[in-house]
Order: structure tokens, then C-alpha cells, then sequence
């Protein structure tokens, strides 16, 4: 049977996380299709079809579908699912918030943040913070996984010739409606997708302070991220956040400033390639995991680091 | 209006959790327990909503071992009015919870139910929004604000892009993230007076839900290990490291 996942957009855009998870699809079954649910959203499911290894694209265009609020989106992905094996969504807040309700209306058991595909009904993902992986099998009829995008190369976002297929849906439903958003603009790369990552900690100190984090992502086109104990402090937005409640990253390099490195960061980049910490703290735990470190004074090193770049 | 808050007993946060020696599961014999994090901070803005006059109970309810109690009993020390164990010698899934929180809903019919966005031991993220498939109420999960309203609830959402506000019919239901608020500590009198709460146990047996598990863990093992690195002594040697060494950058 095929596999459909659910593609994750902004109704103008298809996401980046979504060409990952169509990856981790292609691993179960060749057949696999992609759902694109939302209002005015004909351009992502173009992308889509156009994405490697796609075969077919459900498009349900509806002003109901408009924020994809799981009240809607769920009903209409668990009426689909009868036809698929799994359903695979990418674990990005969406899919997260989305797919476990879907899963219900179905009777079956989700499972989060998969990380290896080892056979249609067997999967790895991580528990406690990352500090142990578990192999699970799975015997429910439909298989509902969010997929971990940085554990999978993506597949090419051309080349595919998949036909677009309109499904009629009302998404009707009187429980939520959404009321406003505040989304926080940049022009860097995004966090989870970004080549090289630049974070910053407590140490960093202020608001202020992070400008000299952007001149440096600025300098390598890196994206910024931050600890959980930056976002409290109110250093920087709290979508920036890399850790097991916030996002998980892994790029080409990973460059930790003053951040001591919890147990809590590290499951959030510790899978990155190279990872580079600069701490004034000898002992700070990063130093366990960074391929490079540097002790010293982050206000001295950085502004030599942006000039000798 | 009932306020429900579902609390889960799990590793403390600090402990750093090995596999055992067969790979079969992990160790968690004579490790520190506590109550979920994100459970806790669901538990403190129930106590906050009560405070300002929007509910007039809160019910703290748990799925596990008799020792689940103490957590059921320090959240009554930080305000709850009662609790409910539901008593289950193994660990239950996901779904299998949400079920069983949809008997103990059914049975309260709280106008709100508030808990963790995932428990840091499955790191699953999944309980919440399957409770409200379940029970057809609406969710808002990841909440950074929670303003109750005449009928409705509205919910500021930690999403990717930043934050998202959603307007929910109540009953509801809402998870927690971290920045919701900061929990309050149980003051000595208090958790003397918890002691004389009442706390209700329910045989998981009698709530008719059948918990045989989809999903089985076959082995557990320990992340690939990074190698240690090495300490640069200046900021020239490291972008010679990563210019020749790394090849990160160009």
C-alpha cells in the first residue's frame, strides 16, 4: 500500500522539512503521495508534484483548511488514511500538533520524531532527551509517524511529474478559530534547514549583545539559534530555541557561544557535524561534545572571529 | 468551571539515563522520580486561573503505580483540591492514556482540562491532542498564554515561525510549553495540608479500557558517542581548523 504525508507549508510555500520526510516515505514504499491542505495553496501543490519521487498530490483547497488547525486538517487526514499504510507528517509544531489527533480518530498509536526507518513496521526514535534511542515495532494497520527532517537527506525538490489530484473537502468545524499571529521576520536561513548554525547562551548577556551573533551568521549565511536559558532571560524570540522543547538542528557546523551546553541543549545539536564552543567556563559540559573549543571571553573572540572570516 | 490536570510521574530532569546491560530497556531503578516539568507548569496555571476567580476546582489526575501518589500529593500541596489515581502496574501508552483520561473527562466534565505538551521520559508530544480527538473538544497545544473568556478559551501558541492565537470553545483542551509561567514552590503548611486531601484511586481495571500495547520496544541503546575534541588556543587556529581540518568553511 502507499504512503501519504503530509506536506507542511504556509499556503504559499512548500517547507523544506516536508522534501525530508518525503525521503524517510520513499524508504517504506515507492508509491507515495502528498497531501496539501490549506486555503489558496495551488503553488505548494505544484512544488509538490514537482519533488522527486512524488506519484501523486491530493490538493484540498479550502478557506476552513486557511491555518490548518487540527480540528479540521485531523478529520480529513484520518478519512484518507483508510486507503494509505502510513501516514507520515514532518515533526515540526504543525505536524506535531496535527497528526497524534488524526492518529486517534483512527484507533492507532503515533509514533514521534522518527529517526530510522529499519522496515515497514520497525522504527528508531529517541527518548529521554536523545540519551537513548529505542527500536520499535509497531502493529497497528496504519502506521502514523512524525518524521525528524535532520535525520534524513532531503530528496530533490525537481525532477517529479506527479499529476494534482483536487479532493472536495468541507472542514467545517465550530471548536477553534483562529484569531491572530506574530511571526518573527528574518532574512537568514531557516534555523532547521540552515548549513551552518550560530547560537548564542546566557553568556551572550543581552538582547544587545546577540548583534554581534548576527554579524557573524551574517558573515558565514547562518541562521541564529539560542539556549532555552537566552529565550527566558528574553534575549532573542522564543522560535530560535535549539533543545528537546524547541528545535532540532543539525548543520554542517554548530557554533555554541556562551553556552554551557544542559543535557536539555545538547538533545537539540548534538547530531551536528562539527560543533565548535566558545565558553569562557573550562568546565562547561560543551566542551564534552565540541570538536573545537575555544576558552575564552566570547566578547573578545567573536569580533576577532567576524574579521578573520 | 472544573479545571482537569492530567500529572505524570517520570525521571527527574537532571538524572542522565542509560540503557541496562541487555539493551532491553532502560534503567531506571533507584533513579530520582519527580513530576513532569511541563505537567508542573500545567498544575501552576490551574492553581492561577482558580486564584483569579475563573475555576472553583482543580482535579489532579494520574495514570500509574501507587507511588504516583506523591506527585498527585505535592501538586494538591501546591493548590490542587483533589485527586484521582488511576492504579496501572505497567507503563501505558499514548493513546491508551488518552482513553483513559477520556473516562476520568466523562466522569468530571471539567470546563478545562490543562496539561503537559510531552513528558520527558517518551518525549512523545502526543497525549493532549489525542485526549481531544477522543472527547471531540478543540486543543491548544504549546501554550505560552492561556485567557479564559465568557464561553471560550484563547490560546497563544509557541509555533516555528513565532506565535499563533486561537480562539477554543470550551470545554478545551490545552498543553503546556515551558514559557507558560514559572511554578511556585509548596510551601511546608501546605504540603501538611495536602496530606488531608482527598486522593480517590480507580483500579485501571474498572474504567473498562483495553490496554494491551500496539507498539513494543524491542531494544534500547545509547547514542553514538562524539569523540572528544580538541581545545584551540586562539580564534586563528580555529579558523585555520575549520577552513583546512573541518572544511566547514571556505
Amino acid at each position: 500500500m502507499s504512503v501519504l504525508v503530509v506536506a507542511e507549508h504556509d499556503n504559499q510555500n512548500l517547507k523544506p522539512a516536508t522534501l525530508h520526510t518525503l525521503a524517510a516515505a520513499q524508504l517504506i514504499d515507492a508509491d507515495v503521495h502528498v497531501l496539501v491542505a490549506g486555503c489558496d495553496c495551488k503553488s505548494v501543490a505544484d512544488s509538490a508534484s514537482q519533488a522527486s519521487g512524488v506519484t501523486k498530490v491530493l490538493l484540498a483547497d479550502n478557506s476552513g483548511l486557511e491555518h490548518q488547525l487540527a480540528e479540521a486538517v485531523a478529520p480529513l487526514i484520518s478519512e484518507l488514511a483508510d486507503s494509505y499504510s502510513h501516514v507520515l507528517a514532518c515533526a515540526t509544531t504543525t505536524g506535531k500538533n496535527i497528526l497524534p489527533r488524526a492518529a486517534a480518530l483512527k484507533d492507532c498509536q503515533p509514533l514521534s520524531d522518527v529517526i530510522a526507518i529499519d522496515s515497514e513496521s520497525t522504527f528508531k526514535r529517541p527518548i529521554y532527551a536523545g540519551n537513548v534511542i529505542a527500536t520499535v515495532s509497531s502493529s497497528d494497520p496504519i502506521k502514523f509517524l512524525t518524521i525528524r527532517g535532520t535525520a534524513f537527506d532531503a530528496v530533490g525538490a525537481e525532477g517529479g511529474n506527479a499529476a494534482v489530484e483536487d479532493i472536495a473537502t468541507t472542514a467545517e468545524q465550530n471548536l477553534s478559530a483562529f484569531d491572530s499571529q506574530e511571526l518573527a521576520t528574518s532574512d537568514r536561513p531557516e534555523l532547521t534547514a540552515a548549513r551552518i548554525v550560530v547560537s548564542g547562551g546566557r553568556g551572550v548577556q543581552s538582547s544587545d549583545n546577540f548583534q554581534l551573533l548576527y554579524q557573524l551568521a551574517d558573515k558565514l549565511d547562518a541562521a541564529v539559534g539560542a539556549s532555552r536559558a537566552a529565550v527566558d532571560a528574553g534575549f532573542v524570540p522564543n522560535d530560535m530555541q535549539v533543545g528537546q522543547t524547541g528545535k532540532v538542528v543539525a548543520p554542517e557546523l554548530y557554533i555554541a557561544i556562551g553556552i554551557s551546553g544542559a543535557i536539555q541543549h545538547l538533545a537539540g545539536m548534538k547530531d551536528s557535524k562539527v560543533i565548535v564552543a566558545i565558553n569562557k567556563d573550562e568546565e562547561a559540559p560543551i566542551f564534552q561534545v565540541a570538536d573545537y573549543g575555544l576558552v575564552a571571553d566570547l566578547f573578545d573572540v567573536v569580533p576577532q572571529l567576524i574579521e578573520q572570516l | 468551571m472544573k479545571i482537569l490536570v492530567p500529572v505524570k510521574r517520570v525521571v527527574d530532569y537532571n538524572v542522565k539515563v542509560r540503557p541496562n546491560t541487555d539493551g532491553s530497556d532502560v534503567d531506571i531503578a533507584n533513579v530520582k522520580m519527580s513530576i513532569n516539568p511541563f505537567c508542573e507548569i500545567a498544575v501552576e496555571e490551574a492553581i492561577r486561573l482558580k486564584e483569579k476567580g475563573k475555576a472553583d476546582e482543580v482535579v489532579v489526575v494520574s495514570i500509574g503505580t501507587t507511588k504516583a501518589q506523591e506527585q498527585l500529593r505535592s501538586s494538591m500541596a501546591l493548590g490542587a483540591d483533589r485527586a484521582i489515581l488511576v492504579e496501572c502496574d505497567e507503563a501505558l501508552e499514548p493513546l491508551i492514556v488518552a482513553k483513559l483520561l477520556h473516562k476520568i473527562v466523562e466522569k468530571e466534565a471539567p470546563g478545562l482540562v490543562i496539561m503537559g505538551k510531552q513528558s520527558i521520559d517518551g518525549d512523545n508530544n502526543q497525549t493532549g491532542q489525542m485526549l481531544a480527538a477522543l472527547a471531540n473538544l478543540p486543543q491548544g497545544t504549546f501554550a505560552s498564554e492561556v485567557k479564559i473568556e465568557e464561553g471560550t478559551v484563547a490560546v497563544t501558541r509557541e509555533i516555528d515561525g513565532g506565535l499563533e492565537t486561537l480562539k477554543l470553545q470550551l470545554p478545551a483542551i490545552v498543553t503546556t510549553d515551558l514559557r507558560l509561567n514559572e511554578p511556585r514552590y509548596a510551601a511546608l503548611p501546605n504540603i501538611m495540608k495536602a496530606k488531608k486531601k482527598p486522593l480517590e484511586v480507580i483500579p485501571v481495571g474498572e474504567l473498562g479500557v483495553d490496554v494491551s500495547a500496539r507498539t513494543k520496544i524491542l531494544s534500547v541503546s545509547a547514542p553514538e558517542e562524539r569523540k572528544a575534541g580538541i581545545k584551540v588556543s586562539d580564534v586563528a587556529e580555529l579558523v585555520e581548523k575549520l577552513k583546512n581540518e573541518a572544511k566547514v568553511i571556505s
